[in-house]
């Protein structure tokens, strides 16, 4: 490997480094604890996420490898690295209030933060399928601790556990898909590999069960059905912000790997994990939907919504194509903007012990703080996918894709689902709107928190009325993105 | 005519006032500014009315910009005979609604009045949008307002009439979209409503679309089986809320059979017609038997609103020129009685906290202004002669003779029904000894109740008496739907 393309290589995985060099510098301060400090890291991870984000947009949408091959800049990275940029800043800024609250103000957490943004960064931008391990389990370690950063947190310390236990297995499954896909294709580079798979049978069973292996791998970390069981009660125990994190960074890495596992690079392999995505996707649907309606927490409602909403990104996954591909990137970008934003709230609403959890705390939330139930309100209506919010036109997006591919039915199934799932969030509204209660809610607003409300509402609005722009971005990173796949392939059948 | 956005700013003027009145403290000046907000859209639609070209039967004050060109979904706007109509209903409604709440809604003033604004906002645009998708977006956005005017301000069971509301007219308009992006898809991916009305589509199509639509729209409207969130909505519902929903949002329900179902869809509506007309006459009757054993005035109200709408969807599915008129006259003025009467009823329950029939008396005798109100909306309702119910039943009843005896016969007997209840209203609360509930002594109509009642009375009196302006502007867009109602030439 020449100079030239080290240099390459370097400025390619720019953003990375510089959030992994952020993450080191914010680990050496916070290694001599003074009073106030977990501000100043706060502010040096958003600076650091700020000029990543800068990077990563000049870099831009063109295909470019780097590292041999292992590693891509293109329109699926740049724009799923742009949304967790995006999503990473907003946990930031709620993470700040909750800490202080719990009395856990430590500089660790925004290192570990940074850390598990670089990993899912790597996710994203992986092409080989080690380096996407790496960044699934750089990823996934970090979250495990954050997890479980309330250390005197009885639940907290729980699902950490259950969380590394279950992550641990679910990675051990993902491994030995890949490993099979290595003996059976020789690499574990995609492109490589998208060609030795090109004209393979796909009835041969080994195919299959390294198939089937790295999708129960996958499926298992965006919390699909059945391989959901562990997300109510992390969700739970989690620490708030962590819980925001998890569920919107976290899951957006997971779909990027899917998307550019199976839409982008190994295509071929449809015809053998179609069949079970279909009913993964409608039961995914039914259960978050189902199950969601009887939680009394909130935490645990908004983690069946999140089950519900993975099951709907499974349908633009069904739905396939460029569209199928954009919806499920627009999707993601409303989903992390609707879903922080409600977790800025349950922060605001969390005064230490389990206040803020259980969904009767937003009862008479419209009379004592009439702008953030307002704020909710527009939240929880695009969540449920109610015009004109962002939410309806990331449904509505994936339900084109699925009608354009013929796929009524699904559509049909999906829209059922999607009105069963509007109860429970019509259910908050009624407690903040319609209830009466003797304990109003205290809230204690801090600037950064503000910055947060005010950039997930104005997120969820803009998504709502002028759709197009959004829209057309994600288009234009699809296309691009598959574009490049198309030509790749075409050089190397010429070749 | 000239290049004034009218329609954008029929729309907008509403929800700038949306916007403004969370920010006002005092409450007097919120339901002042509500008001002057909706009454100058009124004024609005009225110059509308009065510059629309009645000799044209195509969309008028058009405008058109592109909104997300990826999905070919655009701003497009645009009214014709009918919905111009429909436009003045809801600005009608509009401030009468604020006149009505002006002092029995006493607890966040400021919220409910911007309720009130969006959902006039929204409501226009329904009649005016052009683009199917804009106009879902419209349909759907208009549940939570209405949700929170019956959740937050309603009566005793409110919460649980709201979720009944939001979640049928949610369920069944999701269906809806479903068959928009069918239609989308098989008419060169446009969601231009004229563009889709132009596109012929298979006959299979056209079956499974129409069940998508119907749905939506039998829930709206509402139609037998789909109409139990109707009674609880209504109950539970303010004044205000009742006015707007037996007014303005029943009428979508109709006024979507008319824009898609019938004219995009053809073929299936000729093929679904004898169902439809079934579920009409079903509807007449049945809800006429209802309303004649409620002992709770707003719910004989509301029941009879079943059976009134089913006279308008049975002369939309005669497909005859005079049922289909009768059908578009009839909703218009459902829409003005029905208004009229909530408001009657509202303004005598702030009086005496009772919807009880039976509680009243000699009314007539007490509240001589309301009495004589009351009255003349109970027989125009009654579709008397010479009020505004008469000529719309007639026509639908002609138009169902020419299709078939039995609904005819149906609609027949629904009116003697209505008739039946009615009087019965009329003779226990408004004739007899004098009997409050609660002994007390009522007052007579004030100034601002009987601003909003007047001009409710003047429209009852005036299409009674001469309807033939209102038929003029109608008949070019009515002929022109009958054209697009003739089958595609029985294509296989």
């Amino acid at each position: 490997m020449d100079l030239t393309l080290i240099k390459t290589s370097v400025l390619l995985s720019g953003p990375e480094i510089i959030i992994i060099l952020g993450a080191c510098v914010a680990l050496m301060l916070s290694l001599v604890p003074r009073p106030g400090q977990g501000g100043l890291i706060a502010g040096l991870s958003l600076l650091m996420i700020a000029l990543a984000a800068g990077m990563s947009a000049t870099l831009g949408h063109m295909p470019q490898s780097a590292y041999q091959g292992m590693f891509v800049i293109d329109g699926i990275a740049t724009y799923f690295k742009l949304l967790m940029y995006l999503g990473t800043a907003l946990t930031v800024l709620i993470s700040g209030g909750y800490l202080a609250t719990e009395n856990t103000d430590k500089g660790e957490y925004y290192v570990l933060l940074l850390f598990a943004l670089s990993g899912a960064m790597i996710m994203v931008s992986g092409t080989d399928l080690l380096i996407i391990y790496i960044g699934i389990e750089l990823q996934a370690l970090s979250i495990y601790v954050l997890v479980g950063f309330l250390t005197r947190n009885r639940r907290s310390n729980e699902a950490a556990l259950k969380y590394v236990i279950l992550g641990a297995f679910s990675s051990g499954l993902l491994l030995f898909g890949l490993s099979l896909f290595y003996g059976l294709t020789g690499t574990t580079q995609l492109d490589a590999m998208a060609i030795a798979l090109g004209n393979a049978e796909t009835g041969d069973p080994l195919l299959v069960l390294a198939t089937l292996l790295l999708l129960v791998g996958l499926l298992f970390k965006v919390g699909a059905v059945p391989f959901h069981m562990w997300l109510p009660d992390i969700y739970e125990g989690a620490p708030s912000p962590v819980t925001g994190f998890m569920s919107t960074v976290g899951k957006v890495a997971a779909f990027a790997v899917i998307l550019r596992l199976l839409m982008h690079d190994l295509t071929s392999l449809a015809p053998i994990w179609r069949g079970a995505v279909v009913a993964v996707a409608v039961l995914t649907m039914a259960v978050g939907s189902l199950a969601a309606l009887v939680q009394t927490n909130i935490k645990r409602m908004l983690a069946y919504s999140s089950i519900a909403h993975g099951g709907f990104l499974l349908l633009g996954l069904l739905a396939g194509g460029d569209d199928g591909m954009a919806s499920v990137m627009f999707y993601l970008l409303v989903f992390t903007l609707m879903n922080l934003g409600l977790f800025a709230v349950i922060v605001l609403l969390n005064q230490g012990a389990a206040w803020g959890e259980p969904i009767w705390d937003f009862s008479g939330l419209a009379k004592s703080h009439p702008g953030l139930a307002l704020i909710t309100l527009v939240l929880l209506l695009s969540l449920a996918g109610i015009p004109p919010t962002g939410g309806f036109f990331a449904k509505f997006y994936v339900l084109v894709a699925l009608v354009e591919s013929g796929q009524v039915t699904l559509a049909v199934i999906a829209v059922l689902f999607s009105a069963v799932s509007a109860w429970f969030y019509l259910r908050i509204i009624m407690l903040m709107y319609m209830e009466e209660t003797d304990h109003p809610a205290q809230v204690s607003m801090t600037p950064a928190l503000r910055l947060a409300l005010a950039v997930t509402l104005i997120g969820t609005v803009l998504t709502g009325l002028f759709p197009a722009m959004f829209l057309d971005a994600a288009q234009t990173a699809a296309q691009a993105a598959t574009q490049a796949a198309t030509q790749a392939v075409a050089q190397a059948g010429l070749g | 005519m000239t290049g004034l956005p009218v329609l954008s700013l029929l729309i907008l003027l509403p929800a700038v006032g949306a916007v403004l009145l969370p920010f006002l403290r005092a409450a007097q000046t919120a339901r002042w500014c509500a008001f002057v907000f909706l009454f100058a859209d009124f004024l609005l639609a009225v110059w509308a009315l009065v510059a629309f070209d009645a000799s044209s039967a195509a969309m008028q004050f058009g405008e058109h910009y592109s909104w997300v060109p990826s999905l070919g979904i655009s701003y497009r706007l645009g009214v014709d005979g009918i919905s111009v109509w429909f436009v003045l209903l809801t600005t009608l409604l509009g401030w009468i609604c604020v006149l009505a709440s002006w002092t029995s809604i006493t607890t966040r003033v400021q919220e409910f009045m911007t309720c009130l604004l969006a959902m006039q906002s929204l409501m226009v645009g329904v009649f005016c949008a052009l683009d199917m998708i804009l106009f879902y977006i419209l349909w759907e956005a208009m549940l939570v307002p209405m949700y929170l005017i019956i959740g937050i301000w309603g009566g005793d069971n409110r919460v649980y009439a709201a979720f009944k509301f939001f979640l049928y007219t949610l369920a069944g308009s999701l269906l809806f979209l479903i068959g928009i992006l069918l239609l989308y898809f098989n008419a060169g991916q446009s969601f231009d409503m004229l563009a889709l009305m132009d596109a012929d589509y298979p006959l299979q199509l056209q079956i499974w679309v129409f069940l998508a639509f119907l749905v939506a729209f039998a829930v709206k409207v509402p139609m037998v089986p789909l109409h139990t969130w109707l009674p609880d909505a209504h109950v539970q519902a303010p004044t205000a809320g009742s006015i707007i929903l037996a007014g303005v949002l029943l009428k979508m329900g109709a006024y979507g059979f008319l824009r898609f179902s019938l004219p995009m869809l053809p073929d299936a509506s000729h093929y679904f017609a004898p169902m439809m007309i079934a579920l009409s006459s079903v509807a007449i009757v049945y809800g006429g038997l209802l309303a004649l054993v409620q002992s709770d005035i707003k719910k004989l109200i509301a029941y009879s609103s079943v059976s009134h709408m089913g006279f308008i969807t049975l002369g939309l599915f005669t497909f005859d020129a005079m049922g289909l008129s009768g059908a578009v006259i009839q909703m218009f003025n459902h829409g003005i009685t029905t208004g009229a009467l909530f408001l009657c009823v509202g303004l005598i329950y702030q009086r005496s906290h009772s919807r009880e029939i039976t509680a009243y008396g000699g009314l007539i005798k007490m509240v001589p202004l309301f009495g004589i109100l009351f009255a003349a909306f109970l027989l125009a309702s009654m579709a008397l002669p010479g009020l505004n119910g008469f000529i719309g039943e007639l026509l639908v009843l002609a138009g169902a003779f020419g299709v078939s005896g039995w609904a005819g016969a149906a609609g027949v007997l629904g009116a003697l029904i209505g008739a039946a209840y009615l009087l019965g209203v009329y003779r226990q609360m408004l004739l007899g000894p004098a009997t409050v509930p609660g002994g007390a002594v009522l007052g007579d109509l004030n100034p601002r109740e009987l601003a909003c009642a007047l001009p409710l009375l003047l429209f009852v009196i005036w299409f009674g008496l001469y309807p033939k302006p209102f038929l003029t502007i109608l008949q070019p867009s009515l002929d022109q739907l009958m054209i697009q109602l003739t089958p595609s030439a029985v294509s296989p």
